[in-house]
């Protein structure tokens, strides 16, 4: 079933001192028109792969910010480029080079000595 | 008894180790890469080593490696200089090496023991002998004595190779029968003018290279740059060392004998030798370092249009094929003034002969990636490049995503497509830009309904995309899987031809796909519907201008259809940069790495092509550039092709 957001869920807390933001910030070195990005969802509204399975670019994005990178990068593999989410996006985020950049970044290995 | 004479002096040896040095590394080289070739391309080779096939691929040879023909197209001065230096010089060789032997098979002819001294004497040519009496103390002596007690019995001319390039120097004067010496000597001098013409155009270039119809020039490396100079130092030494022989012994043609008149017998004779070793020198270290710089060109050139001719293509990843692309890069520049990043972003590093340099010198790292991911793809310098390498496959090539690019990515996608029977019908594919522009898919359909045509549009719901985007990023497996998946779709349905609104989509199913039914892109659609008289269109007063997708155009060379529909409905005008000219919208998908502001800079260029002259509407062919624009202007209506003409349908 397609999640809309309206169910209740669980409080969630999170303590983001705890959570690691290395690949978070390595991802803006990489792709920094990311800032300005301000969650509306566009990018998921138009997506091509939603329309067949259950994949959100912008909760796959909201999660990597949030430092939880559990599962993403099989997430990832489901977008297909066609690159119309960059194009409606209203930000001006480069979108093709965030899921391609994020996919590089989950895809290195883990660096010792975490912050 | 018989003597050999060969001409021989040690200024010959710099030249023939250069010589040696360079067909032994090429042939190596060439040997190393055919061995790569993969077993398709070694097919297609076997298959049409013998065909019809090797006569146009002769002529290209001939056209494009001595004629320079395509660069001639571009700009005169500057096919003036690279066929100068190209036809020059192998006439040069050529003529001289006729030139010797001509000369040889007279003397040869004449067996005058008289000339055969001259020549020792003056041109300290050498001798052995050979036969039954066979006196070492004739070698011991330097002079050649002809008194032997049987006579002789003949003389032989040895003709080494390189009797062709020093030929002034080894013949000063001609045997008394061969009258065309003169004759040779003026065509010779008028080949090495012809070069220095070529010359004074590459020295015009280094200043002024605007004239010469290059904006911007290659930037070169400091072995490219010395190669030059030994290149450019090979022609005036020549002409200095012919002369200094024209005026010792008068036997230079018109250029020559006028440079060698101005000299003092008196003072250059010490310095004949040493030109001429200069000369040799040049030559040698031309060549020993031409098969490791940007000159390996000069014979992958040839090699490379007789491959390309007989119908070997680039595959998707590096072969054999790809070296010999490589290496045919003469990094002349031409890529450079056409490409939309270097013209409005002021980018000029990421040029097509910079890729090139940087695969060649097996550059690793983030420097090659930069260069390979910042490109539009816009296949401009594909069409620009006067050698015709595959340059967008080259780049895809290198942007190869390795493990990133897994398999299996989309299973999701089998669930939910119900196979649909069209069995009879026009398959319409939208593409996935198209469902941001409904105006174009709307517009299509109407078209369809007005033409009586039963259709099936495959995308209406949901789309899946080509494969294209991928294939252009370097994910090559995951766009292989939508590209099946579209087959299946397709294949199963029945239907007798595909029609897309996407030159993305189109390109992909023309070239990546194999379809056993017509693709066509909706200009050509319409085009062959208003000429079939299916629709009728009426013609309005409104003047547009056309924007060239690049995907269209330059992709898949679609340049006359839509515009025989745009003249068929209304005034089209043209632009300045058109055809296969035109500028990138900005928003091609083959680029990730440019951000929204490099993007709307160059779309802004672009506009600006399209608006100089007043127009009513800009028309294009590709959902993609027509966002591009529409985003860009309020001030002019932009329209697909599909929208003008349902716009102009007379029901």
């Amino acid at each position: 079933m397609i999640e809309f957001g309206f169910a209740l869920k669980q409080t969630r807390q999170e303590n983001m001192d705890k959570v690691s933001l290395d690949k978070y910030n390595r991802l803006l070195d990489l792709e920094p028109s990311f800032k300005r990005c301000f969650q509306c969802g566009n990018c998921s509204a138009t997506c091509s792969a939603r329309q067949f399975t259950d994949f959100s670019i912008r909760r796959v994005h909201t999660s990597f910010r949030r430092g939880e990178y559990d599962g993403l990068a099989d997430e990832l593999r489901k977008c297909m480029l066609c690159g119309k989410c960059t194009l409606v996006c209203p930000r001006g985020v480069n979108l093709r080079s965030l899921i391609i950049s994020m996919r590089q970044i989950l895809d290195e290995p883990e660096k010792t000595g975490r912050r | 008894m018989k003597i050999h004479a060969y001409p021989y002096n040690d200024f010959v040896i710099p030249f023939l180790i250069g010589t040696v040095l360079l067909f032994t590394i090429i042939i190596f080289k060439y040997i190393k890469w055919i061995r790569r070739f993969s077993d398709e391309q070694r097919e297609v080779i076997r298959h049409n080593w013998y065909s019809w096939k090797i006569i146009p691929a002769v002529w290209e040879m001939i056209r494009e490696g001595l004629l320079h023909v395509r660069i001639f197209k571009k700009n005169i001065l500057l096919g003036i200089m690279h066929q100068a230096f190209a036809l020059g010089w192998f006439l040069l060789i050529v003529v001289g090496a006729i030139e010797s032997r001509d000369a040889f098979y007279t003397m040869q002819h004449e067996q005058s023991i008289e000339y055969l001294r001259e020549l020792q004497q003056q041109n300290g040519w050498h001798f052995r002998t050979t036969g039954e009496d066979k006196n070492p103390e004739y070698l011991n002596q330097r002079r050649y004595r002809v008194e032997t007690e049987e006579g002789i019995a003949r003389i032989d001319y040895d003709r080494p190779f390189y009797v062709g390039i020093f030929y002034r120097y080894f013949v000063h004067k001609a045997p008394a029968s061969f009258r065309k010496h003169k004759g040779y000597a003026d065509m010779m001098d008028a080949l090495l003018l012809y070069v220095f013409l070529g010359l004074t155009m590459a020295m015009i270039k280094i200043f002024w290279s605007k004239i010469l119809g290059m904006r911007r020039t290659t930037k070169h490396t400091l072995v490219d740059r010395f190669c030059k100079f030994s290149l450019w130092m090979i022609f005036p030494l020549r002409l200095l060392a012919e002369s200094v022989t024209a005026c010792l012994y008068g036997n230079g043609g018109f250029f020559t004998q006028a440079v060698g008149n101005l000299f003092d017998p008196m003072i250059v004779r010490g310095m004949e030798t040493s030109l001429w070793m200069f000369y040799s020198l040049m030559l040698g270290v031309f060549f020993v370092t031409m098969p490791f710089t940007r000159y390996m060109h000069i014979f992958t050139e040839l090699l490379l249009i007789w491959f390309r001719k007989i119908g070997v293509t680039e595959g998707p990843r590096k072969t054999g094929y790809t070296y010999f692309e490589l290496n045919a890069c003469s990094r002349c520049g031409v890529c450079i003034s056409g490409c939309p990043m270097d013209k409005v972003l002021e980018n000029h590093e990421i040029q097509s002969v910079y890729l090139i340099r940087s695969l060649r010198n097996q550059e690793r790292g983030s420097r090659l990636k930069m260069i390979a991911d910042n490109c539009l793809m816009c296949d401009r310098c594909t069409v620009d490049c006067p050698v015709g390498i595959d340059l967008s496959a080259l780049r895809r090539m290198t942007r190869d995503k390795g493990k990133l690019d897994t398999t299996g990515n989309y299973k999701y996608l089998a669930k939910k497509q119900a196979p649909f029977n069209a069995i009879g019908r026009v398959a319409y594919f939208g593409g996935c830009m198209s469902h941001l522009t409904p105006g174009i898919t709307e517009s299509m359909e109407k078209i369809f309904n007005a033409a009586d045509q039963k259709y099936w549009y495959m995308d209406r719901q949901s789309t899946i995309c080509c494969g294209r985007p991928l294939q252009q990023q370097g994910f090559l497996n995951q766009a292989a899987e939508l590209r099946q998946k579209n087959t299946d779709m397709i294949l199963k349905s029945g239907s007798t031809m595909l029609v897309t609104s996407c030159p993305i989509c189109y390109q992909s199913f023309t070239k990546e796909y194999n379809l056993n039914i017509p693709v066509i892109h909706h200009t050509e659609y319409i085009d062959m519907l208003i000429k079939q008289g299916r629709i009728k269109v009426r013609h309005d007063d409104r003047k547009v201008s056309y924007h060239d997708p690049c995907e269209l155009g330059r992709g898949c060379g679609i340049y006359e259809e839509p515009r025989e529909v745009l003249n068929a409905v209304t005034n089209l005008q043209k632009t300045r940069f058109q055809r296969e000219k035109s500028v990138c919208c900005g928003f091609n998908l083959g680029n990730t790495k440019l951000g929204i502001e490099e993007q709307t800079a160059i779309r802004n260029a672009s506009l600006e092509n399209l608006t100089s002259k007043p127009v009513d509407a800009i028309v294009t062919a590709c959902p993609m550039c027509k966002k591009a624009f529409q985003h860009a202007t309020n001030d002019y209506p932009v329209r697909d092709i599909a929208e003008v003409v349902a716009e102009n349908l007379i029901n």
